[in-house]
């Protein structure tokens, strides 16, 4: 443990490990991003690309990396980290490894709306609109379906797991009622894609997490160590639980619904870099920045191994991720029973 | 609960009786019952009435429909299969009624003894994934196999069925698995396996055009070659779990006391996964995945019944498809002239009295 303390009284509490973790998980991530950057129908060395990016290229390249693939990139990024940032929220909030927006009925909600407007027929700006309210309200419902006299982890779980049946039945019906091209545009979506993102998918996601993220590390990472004592151990200490907890909530489900808008609720990522995050650093906790960090990168490796998986077809990145994340998931599962902590 | 008498106690005191010890014949009987609720001869009158229930359904469901039939033709209909103005009774609801009945309580079933044997009020045949795992293989089979029609279907919905039940009860089942685990696990192998579903539709836009209507569940492709093709599966489900009703009630008790009333709680077990596998594995092929139905009527029959095995899965055999049935009129009722698939309206339904049953309280403390 270092501890940083300047001069105005702030103290700073870092963890070599943890430390170690956050910068490789950058290093990475910008390492695969000058690959991603210079790879596709239009490959470019990693050299052409950093003089590109600073100002260099011509205008073929220009277009290329600043038009076509920095815009996915950056959407990769941020909705990486949004997702596993809210995920490491949520997975504290709840005090179990699988309360997830993945699993509580959020992408159900979210996908509910993305569905009507593609049934009913609407642009992709009312598209991710409509996903961010409904998965908003969804999880406001969920929330507030399990409030008794507080709301306790299991409750939450239990309420979205309810919630997120009752509207699979509705998706699958509404997808019964598009037209072909439509549902398969809209099986897509539900997927999670980054195809043909550009900064205005990106932008939103990038100041949500401007916004919400150092006010959520700051302001609420502390206060989430001492709640991930119960309730009881936390209000004794002074932390205010219940608004607390609803004001972490409210920031986890603006950033998956903003996440969702941009790229489709992409399975799993909100799930498993918390996960990984803390099986890395083995530090207690919430762990949130290294998630963050963490899911950065997961997506933008994911969303590569989309594009490389099979010659002449792009996958969606969430086929990807629900693949791998599923797997590691059910590994999870049981190895938590064996365990005897879930 | 159980009839077996009481065990004579063959103690050395037996041999050494004094006037101070009283008779062994004073030992006082286990009562049958622990739970009395109302003498066998009601609830065989209950039963009765359920199944007049059902019957009113099942005409309910061949007369009520985008051509509607007056209930007086429902019989001369059914009886006369040349005519005509009945085709769409041979042709449609007639299939679709019959596959209704054998899905509903094969549901019904699987959920009741699902719940009895892992002591878990939330155990759903959709909720802990089953369902989807049957989905799943079935979209691996048309998909990557070409398997088309529900002969290959049900053969791939039974294995992935088997699989996800096996796979549920390792990883969130077995014995102390709190509510909310099961049904986070549940969720979770929901999840994994629809993500992999929605990937092959992507894949594969034949696929999806035809997997879109099956994964909603819907009796609407009903035709009586399914209904021949699932019945035995079905049949030999039911016969299963009417088989280990009575040792099931026994497992209630405990591993140790199951023993010593002679069930051999490994062979229920095995028993109990055999029959939900089939059970789920065909509803399923013939139907696509429907939630709730498991859930749903086991909760309501025990509060008629009481926990007996006994008397719980006839009345869920009888009772499940009368839901079943009555949610697919209800979604032909409220579209006209379309309609709604009946896995939508169940989810609709279901989902609600499922948060019901979370929010008492009662059920779900880790």
């Amino acid at each position: 443990m270092i501890v940083v303390r300047t001069p105005g009284g702030v103290s700073l509490r870092l963890r070599p490990r943890s430390l170690a973790v956050g910068v490789t998980c950058v290093l990475l991530t910008l390492a695969v991003g000058v690959l991603a950057l210079g790879s596709g129908d239009y490959p470019m060395s990693a050299a052409d690309v950093l003089r590109t990016l600073t100002g260099g290229g011509t205008a073929a390249e220009e277009f290329v990396v600043h038009e076509l693939r920095l815009p996915r990139l950056a959407t990769a990024i941020a909705v990486g980290a949004a997702l596993a940032l809210a995920g490491a929220v949520f997975q504290t909030l709840v005090r179990n490894p699988l309360g997830s927006p993945d699993l509580l009925g959020f992408t159900q909600g979210a996908a509910t709306g993305a569905l009507v407007v593609i049934v009913v027929g609407g642009t992709s700006a009312m598209l991710s609109g409509a996903a961010a309210v409904s998965g908003f309200a969804t999880g406001l419902l969920v929330y507030v379906i399990a409030w008794r006299r507080g709301v306790h982890g299991y409750r939450l779980v239990l309420a979205g797991i309810g919630v997120a049946a009752i509207l699979t039945g509705v998706n699958g019906w509404l997808l019964t009622r598009a037209p072909l091209m439509d549902a398969a545009r809209a099986v897509l979506w539900l997927t999670g894609s980054l195809d043909g993102r550009g900064w205005t998918h990106a932008l939103p996601v990038l100041v949500a997490l401007t916004v919400l993220g150092p006010a959520v590390l700051a302001g609420a990472g502390p206060a989430l160590r001492l709640m991930e004592m119960g309730d009881d151990a936390a209000s004794a200490l002074g932390v205010p639980v219940q608004r607390l907890r609803l004001a972490l909530l409210g920031a986890a489900v603006l950033l998956v619904s903003l996440a969702s808008a941009a790229a489709g609720p992409v399975n799993f990522v909100a799930l498993t870099a918390p996960h990984l995050a803390r099986r890395l650093t083995r530090a207690p906790g919430p762990n949130l920045l290294p998630s963050a960090l963490l899911g950065a990168l997961l997506l933008v490796v994911a969303d590569q191994v989309a594009q490389r998986a099979i010659p002449g077809q792009q996958l969606p990145v969430g086929v990807v991720t629900g693949l791998l994340g599923g797997g590691y998931l059910i590994w999870l599962l049981a190895a938590e029973r064996r365990a005897g902590r879930l | 609960m159980l009839s077996s008498p009481a065990p004579a106690f063959r103690t050395t005191s037996e041999f050494t009786l004094s006037v101070t010890h009283p008779p062994p014949s004073a030992v006082r009987a286990v009562p049958a019952h622990p739970i009395p609720r109302g003498r066998p001869a009601t609830r065989a009158t209950g039963l009765a009435a359920a199944v007049v229930l059902l019957a009113a359904i099942v005409v309910l469901s061949i007369a009520v429909g985008a051509k509607a039939l007056p209930l007086a033709d429902v019989w001369p209909g059914l009886l006369d299969p040349a005519a005509d103005e009945y085709t769409v009774v041979h042709q449609m609801r007639l299939p679709r009624t019959l596959l209704g009945l054998l899905a509903g309580t094969a549901l019904g079933v699987a959920g009741a003894i699902m719940q009895a044997l892992t002591r878990n009020p939330l155990a759903d045949p959709g909720l802990l994934g089953i369902n989807a795992g049957a989905s799943a293989a079935v979209v691996t089979g048309t998909a990557v196999a070409g398997v088309a029609g529900l002969h290959g279907q049900v053969w791939f919905a039974l294995i992935g069925a088997a699989a996800v039940t096996a796979a549920g009860y390792v990883v969130g089942g077995g014995r102390g698995a709190t509510p909310a685990r099961l049904a986070l696990a549940g969720a979770a192998i929901n999840a994994t396996l629809y993500s992999y579903v929605s990937a092959v539709m992507l894949l594969d836009t034949a696929s999806l055009e035809r997997l879109r209507f099956w994964t909603v569940g819907s009796l609407a492709t009903a035709e009586l070659t399914i209904v021949g093709t699932v019945a035995p599966f079905i049949a030999a489900g039911l016969l299963l779990a009417l088989a280990v009703a009575r040792p099931l009630n026994a497992l209630a008790l405990g591993d140790d006391t199951a023993r010593a009333l002679g069930a051999r709680p490994a062979l229920i077990r095995g028993a109990v996964i055999a029959a939900v596998t089939l059970l789920c594995g065909a509803a399923t092929a013939a139907c696509g995945p429907i939630i709730f139905v498991g859930l749903l009527i086991p909760h309501l029959v025990r509060a008629l019944t009481g926990p007996d095995l006994r008397w719980l899965l006839p009345y869920c055999a009888v009772l499940a498809p009368v839901l079943l049935l009555g949610a697919d009129v209800l979604g032909r009722v409220l579209s006209r002239p379309g309609e709604l698939q009946v896995g939508m309206v169940t989810s609709v339904l279901g989902g609600p009295l499922f948060l019901w049953l979370v929010l008492r309280g009662r059920v779900g403390r880790p």
